[in-house]
């Protein structure tokens, strides 16, 4: 097994490759965001922030990370 | 003893809180927080406002940029309520999806609850707000739904357990204030729920003309956003509110079309 393992996601609209061993927090952190001001959408499911620690990112999940933005 | 003049006397000017959905404003302003051109300007312009409640939109972070802020960069949760939208949504399926992710952020269940049926005009889909505001509600959402001037959607709203009905004054970021004052006094009339009058306010005096037709408060975004001046604006929109506020309270005179003369006809020298 190689060291490197990658894994396809579709995340906010586009694909991208990501290390295989991401939990959502890792992967929100790598992406050098707060967890704690956005909100994940796993597989069109909202996932509360208590699972981010477990929940694993896997290949082929589409994942939607959202946050309050200006608006009327 | 008299009072210097422009002595405010509070009890002269003296008003109920805005209650809606067992929470308690002071402020008839809701204003919202888009389409300004800076974020301090944003903010000191919806402080120089008065409004307790501000909406925001649920949107996708945008990965691309180095450091994403939201609008929780600007706007703290402790210093206003903030009531979530479900702007830009077509469908409701769509509706109630935001509503949910905007929940899930952790501040509160209200929702400001927006169904847009067509892109020209952004006026609202009567029919799938009202299945959304249906659905939300059962689950324990606190709906405040915009809508059209329309009475019967603004009755069917109410059934569904909305805890506020938002009629337009005109539609989305057009300016032109209230065309239909008559359905909009209507609406008040009819309703129960607090009646706030969103979108189409362009100027201070449309503001205050939205008031005097008796609703319980105004919702805001673009008339602040985009005057050359924000926060003097915003003053001027707090005291328009107001202003429409008390002249409503206190009972415009009946407007006839002969003139009354104001000083006595008699007495006058030969």
């Amino acid at each position: 097994m190689s060291e490197e393992r990658h894994i396809r996601i579709h995340l906010n609209g586009t694909d991208r490759e990501v290390d295989a061993d991401h939990t959502v927090r890792t992967l929100i952190e790598s992406l050098d965001l707060h967890p704690s001001l956005i909100v994940v959408e796993l597989n069109r499911e909202i996932l509360s922030r208590d699972l981010y620690e477990k929940a694993p990112v896997r290949d082929g999940d589409t994942i939607e990370l959202v946050h309050f933005v200006g608006g009327g | 003893m008299s009072e210097q003049a422009g002595t405010l006397v509070k009890s002269d000017v003296a008003d109920a809180p805005l209650v809606i959905g067992g929470h308690s404003f002071t402020s008839r302003l809701i204003v919202g927080t888009g389409k300004y051109g800076d974020n301090p300007t944003m903010v000191r312009a919806i402080r120089a406002s008065g409004a307790e409640m501000v909406t925001v939109a649920v949107r996708r972070v945008d990965l691309d940029r180095s450091k994403e802020e939201g609008i929780l960069h600007h706007l703290s949760p402790n210093e206003f309520f903030l009531l979530a939208n479900t702007a830009g949504c077509y469908s409701a399926d769509d509706a109630i999806r935001y509503a949910r992710l905007a929940r899930a952020a952790g501040f509160n269940e209200w929702i400001k609850l927006e169904v847009i049926g067509d892109q020209a005009t952004l006026l609202p889909d009567v029919a799938a707000t009202l299945e959304a505001a249906r659905t939300l509600t059962g689950e324990g959402f606190k709906v405040m739904a915009y809508t059209n001037d329309d009475l019967i959607t603004a009755l069917r709203l109410e059934d569904a357990g909305c805890v506020a009905v938002m009629p337009l004054a005109s539609p989305i970021g057009s300016g032109l204030g209230v065309v239909n004052p008559y359905f909009i006094r209507e609406i008040k009339r009819r309703l129960e729920v607090p009646v706030i009058v969103d979108a189409g306010v362009g100027t201070a005096s449309d503001a205050c003309v939205t008031m005097e037709q008796g609703v319980d408060g105004v919702l805001m975004n673009t008339a602040l956003a985009a005057a050359d001046d924000p926060v003097r604006m915003a003053h001027a929109m707090r005291h328009a509110i107001l202003a429409g506020r008390l002249a409503w309270l206190a009972g415009r005179m009946p407007s006839r079309e002969i003139a009354v003369p104001s000083s006595p006809t008699k007495g006058m020298l030969d």
